[in-house]
């Protein structure tokens, strides 16, 4: 039938699968390579904990940047997580069939839309906004946490939806049953068995928003300083790296690829989290 | 259906593996550097390749930093820079005065202030001052819009200006035009971006009473101008001899300052 044959798709197949991982280990060796050494020799304390970043004098001290992100997405997650969640569970407990048929597909449209226009609604719509409302620069952590937090919903809300309509049917005739209303139902029941599902689903949205890039430097205003308020404009890990890229040189160059380590450190650690909690949910069924 | 998928691999491969413009040139000439002087090497270039056939000319950015470098290691034949003072390592190559640029500082429309000097400007930037009062204006707080470090923009501004450390207050922005957009939507902001992108939704203010216009960038009376240069390593080969004396020939001069860079001249 085939001209390949049937052993030749299945190693064809297996290239392919390990293309993947190799790309994965290619880019972690590449990082590592590049800025590791500036960290032991920069020391890694000085790296992390001091505030001063001055490329043109020597100093690179990303703890601003470190703090931002961490605001950021906080930030972020205090806007989607909430939203996400209700949502998700309005669509899979609440909504009509025919709702969720519109709104879900509406909802993942929402991960299609690039960064870029993110940032721009954010820079022309949300940031004059905060800035003659609140006061301040505008371009702000504020605006960050609120574009991110858009940004991460479909995350949250796939996931929480995913794992609400997991919950066995006979859950909801069960609590029904015990003279429950709808709404003590999926308090007591529904939400609770599909709690480590949904943990995850915030923890993939948490990474999606320490990783973000371009909105951010958009929205963000990327002054180096540990900010204040929520309405200091700051400068994200990323947001960092892709400035300051283009021009860098020698040490320069070496400290963006350290910080790249620090935030490739956090995305593992993140992404781990999220790969025990769902894991901790399939053991105990 | 096999045979169309064949073929259509075969169409994609056939695509894919042919070599960019072949056929075009015999000759190529590569230029990297300045973002802000990108734009203009593009125009210069495709003018150039629509007299000059067996010519082609790739024009790359990445900043003036790559420019100078990859003229140095001969990654390009031409390195663009915009930067005041070269640095040090730039000493081997050849350089050419292409254009002149000046640098406008921007403020929003709504401002009152139209007039600042040069001392007034660094104790803004270093964030002496902070409210507009204290240079004449409304009382509001002054936003500070810079460049990231290591811009060609920023190099000059700060090498003219002089003794700037920069408060860190300042917002961050990566390119001229998200400073024009950042000034034109915040009415308290201040920023500097190439004279060549002004337009009527910013302020260009008077520097030492010295309007950023064309005569005064040309008679050398406004103090904020730089140079863009352009470097060769060595003897240049005919080519790129041949398409730097295009450039600095009065059509290619023509080009520069019908898109708003001043000429070399």
């Amino acid at each position: 039938m085939s001209i390949i044959g049937e052993k030749g798709v299945r190693r064809i197949l297996l290239v392919t699968a390990f293309s993947a991982l190799s790309a994965l280990l290619l880019i972690a060796l590449f990082i590592i390579n590049e800025g590791v050494p500036f960290i032991f020799r920069y020391g890694l304390r000085d790296f992390l904990f001091s505030s001063e970043w001055k490329p043109a004098e020597g100093r690179f001290g990303i703890f601003p940047m470190l703090a931002a992100s961490v605001w950021v997405t906080l930030g972020a997650m205090a806007v989607g997580a909430p939203l996400g969640i209700a949502g998700a569970v309005f669509l899979s407990e609440f909504a009509p069939k025919s709702v969720m048929r519109i709104i879900k597909p509406a909802i993942e449209l929402l991960a299609a839309i690039p960064s870029v226009v993110y940032g721009f609604i954010g820079v022309m719509v949300l940031a004059p906004l905060i800035r003659s409302s609140l006061g301040g620069p505008g371009l702000s952590i504020l605006a960050g946490s609120i574009i991110l937090g858009i940004m991460i919903l479909p995350t949250i809300m796939s996931i929480s939806i995913d794992s609400l309509l997991a919950v066995p049917q006979s859950f909801r005739e069960g609590s029904l049953a015990l003279g429950a209303t709808t709404w003590q139902g999926v308090y007591l029941v529904i939400v609770r068995a599909a709690k480590s599902g949904i943990i995850a689903g915030v923890i993939l949205g948490m990474g999606r928003a320490i990783g973000e890039t371009m909105a951010v430097i958009m929205v963000a205003g990327n002054a180096v300083k540990i900010p204040d308020s929520a309405l200091d404009s700051a400068r994200t890990l990323t947001a960092n790296i892709a400035l300051e890229m283009s021009y860098a040189t020698g040490m320069h160059r070496q400290a963006l690829f350290a910080t790249g380590v620090v935030l490739f450190v956090v995305i593992i650690i993140l992404n781990s989290l999220a790969t025990v909690v769902i894991k901790g949910k399939v053991a105990r069924r | 259906m096999r045979t169309m998928n064949i073929l259509l691999f075969l169409c994609c491969a056939a695509i894919l593996s042919s070599p960019p413009g072949c056929g075009r040139g015999t000759k190529s000439v590569t230029m990297a550097g300045s973002t802000a002087f990108q734009p203009f090497a593009e125009k210069l270039a495709d003018q150039y390749m629509s007299k000059q056939s067996e010519v082609t000319i790739t024009v790359q950015g990445g900043g003036s930093a790559v420019g100078i470098q990859s003229a140095i290691s001969g990654a390009a034949q031409i390195g663009m820079a915009d930067l005041v003072i070269l640095p040090e390592e730039a000493q081997v190559l050849t350089t050419t005065v292409a254009a002149r640029d000046g640098i406008a500082v921007v403020v929003n429309p709504a401002n009152s202030v139209s007039a600042l000097t040069t001392d007034q400007i660094r104790d803004i930037m270093n964030g002496k001052i902070k409210n507009w009062k204290e240079v004449g204006g409304a009382d509001a707080p002054v936003t500070v819009v810079s460049r990231e470090a290591g811009s060609g923009t920023r190099s000059s501004f700060e090498q003219i200006i002089t003794d700037i450390s920069l408060t860190e207050d300042a917002l961050i922005q990566d390119s001229n035009g998200t400073i024009r957009e950042t000034v034109a939507n915040d009415a308290n902001a201040i920023g500097y971006l190439s004279h060549g992108l002004l337009n009527e939704k910013i302020k260009a203010l008077l520097v030492d009473g010295q309007a950023c216009s064309n005569e005064s960038i040309t008679d050398g009376t406004y103090k904020l101008v730089r140079p863009i240069f352009l470097l060769v390593k060595g003897t240049p080969e005919k080519e790129v001899q041949d398409f730097i004396d295009y450039i600095l020939s009065d059509e290619g001069q023509q080009t520069i300052t019908a898109n708003g860079l001043l000429s070399a001249k």
